[in-house]
C-alpha cells in the first residue's frame, strides 16, 4: 500500500479504525524529504497493519493547526483517532517501527 | 549522488576532499559561512610549514582554490540531519537533500553547551532550522538567535514570509534588515511549559512562541544519532574511523591540539582511508 495523502476532508475517516502513523511535511523542508524513503518503505512493511499517511502542511494548515505542528518534520501516531504518541524531527527507521510494533 | 560528503570546509575538510578527489572519488563539500571558520578571522599562523607568517584567510583561501582544481565541489549550507539507509547516506542541507556512500565530519571545534530550555522545547517551539520550520510561525512572534554570520539573512527572511521578528546576538547583526528589533545579549534562556513562551535575553524577556536558534553548526552528536563522542570531540581511531561504518572524522572535531598542521594531517588520512572504504564497498 502506498502512502495516502491525507486532507482535512478525508482526514478522520481516514485513521478511525485501528493504528495510523501521520507525517507532517513540506517541500521547502529538507529533513522531510530525508524522511520521506522511510515512510514509503514503512507503509509497504506495515501494510494492511497500520495506515501510514502524510499531511502537507502547506496544503493543510488547519490539520497542522490542529495538531500543534511546530517542527517538521513531525510523526503523529494515533489509534482509532486519538493521538498517542509523536516523534519530532527526522530519526532512524527504528524510532518509528517501535511505537508500531508495540501497538499492534 | 556523490561519493562522499565533507562537512565542513576548514582544513580538515578541505584536505580530506582533496585526497578523496587524489583517489577518483566524487565529493562534495558543505560548510556554512566563511566568516564563522575560526582559521578566516586568524591574523597570523608561523607555525604552518612552508608559509611563514601567514594569515589565516590566505592560507583557507590557497585551500580553497587547490580544492577547487582538483574537482572538489562545495556547497553552502547547514547540515541538519545525516541518516544511514541501506548503505548510504542522507544528509539534509536547508531544504535541500544529498545522498552520499561515504562521510566525513570536519565540523571544527565542539560549540558550547545548549541553552536553559532548549532541549526541553526543541520541536515544541526551539529550531535550528528558519527554512524548515518558518512557515509554521507565520503572523507569530519569533526570536532568531544569531550566533552564525549568516543568520541574518535568516531572519530577514522570516520577515519577509511575515514572521514577527526579533534578533537576539552578543555580537552586532551585520546585514539585518533595520524593521527587525535587535538585542544585544550573550546569556538567553528559552522559557515555556510544553511548548516555549518566551525567551529572556540578558535583563529582556521576550514573549514568543518560536526560537530560531541559528549556531555555524550542528553539533556533530545530533547530525548523527548514535555518533560515540569522547568528552566534546568525537571518538576516531587510527585511521580516523569514527563509531559509525562509513563516517570519519578530522580536524578540530576529533580534540587537541586545535592547530592547521594537526587538521590538514587528519584530513589526509581521512580522506585516504573514506576512498578505501568506497573501493570495498564495490
Amino acid at each position: 500500500m502506498a502512502i495516502i495523502h491525507l486532507t482535512k476532508d478525508g482526514f478522520d475517516k481516514a485513521v478511525s479504525n485501528g493504528i495510523s502513523m501521520v507525517d507532517f511535511w513540506a517541500s521547502w523542508c529538507g529533513p522531510c524529504k530525508m524522511l520521506s524513503p522511510v515512510m514509503e518503505d514503512l507503509a509497504g512493511k506495515y501494510e494492511g497493519r497500520a495506515l501510514v499517511g502524510k499531511v502537507n502542511v502547506d496544503d493543510e494548515p488547519d490539520l497542522a493547526r490542529r495538531f500543534g505542528v511546530m517542527s517538521i518534520p513531525t510523526v503523529v501516531f494515533l489509534k482509532d483517532g486519538k493521538e498517542f504518541d509523536r516523534k519530532v524531527g527526522v530519526m532512524p527507521p527504528a524510532a518509528y517501527t517501535t511505537v508500531l510494533d508495540a501497538n499492534l | 549522488m556523490y561519493d562522499a560528503a565533507v562537512i565542513g570546509g576548514g582544513p580538515a575538510g578541505l584536505s580530506a576532499a582533496v585526497q578523496l578527489r587524489a583517489r577518483g572519488k566524487s565529493v562534495l563539500v558543505v560548510s556554512g559561512d566563511s566568516r564563522d571558520n575560526p582559521l578566516y578571522k586568524t591574523q597570523r599562523i608561523d607555525n604552518y610549514l612552508g608559509f611563514y607568517n601567514v594569515t589565516g584567510g590566505e592560507l583557507l583561501e590557497r585551500f580553497r582554490a587547490h580544492a577547487r582544481q582538483m574537482g572538489v565541489e562545495e556547497k553552502e549550507g547547514r547540515v541538519l540531519n545525516i541518516m544511514p539507509m541501506n548503505g548510504t547516506f542522507y544528509l539534509s542541507i536547508g531544504s535541500e537533500l544529498e545522498q552520499v556512500r561515504a562521510v566525513v565530519l570536519a565540523t571544527g571545534v565542539a560549540r558550547a553547551a545548549k541553552y536553559p530550555g532548549e532541549g526541553e522545547h526543541l520541536g515544541a517551539g526551539v529550531s535550528y532550522c528558519a527554512t524548515c520550520d518558518g512557515m509554521l510561525y507565520r503572523g507569530k512572534e519569533v526570536a532568531v538567535v544569531g550566533l552564525a554570520a549568516d543568520a541574518p539573512r535568516e531572519a530577514n527572511w522570516l520577515k519577509e514570509i511575515g514572521c514577527k521578528v526579533t534578533y537576539v546576538s552578543p555580537n552586532p547583526p551585520d546585514g539585518l534588515r533595520p524593521d527587525i528589533p535587535a538585542i544585544k545579549a550573550g546569556k538567553v534562556e528559552v522559557l515555556g511549559g510544553q511548548t516555549v513562551e518566551g525567551l529572556r535575553a540578558g535583563s529582556t524577556t521576550l514573549p514568543c512562541e518560536g526560537v530560531f536558534i541559528l549556531r555555524p553548526s550542528v553539533a556533530p552528536a545530533e547530525l548523527l544519532p548514535g555518533l560515540e563522542l569522547e568528552g566534546n570531540y568525537i571518538r576516531v581511531d587510527r585511521n580516523m574511523a569514527a563509531s559509525i561504518p562509513g563516517v570519519f572524522a578530522a580536524g578540530d572535531c576529533t580534540g587537541l591540539p586545535l592547530q592547521v598542521s594537526k587538521a590538514v594531517g587528519e584530513g589526509q588520512v581521512a580522506g585516504h582511508r573514506a576512498a578505501e572504504y568506497l573501493e570495498q564497498l564495490k
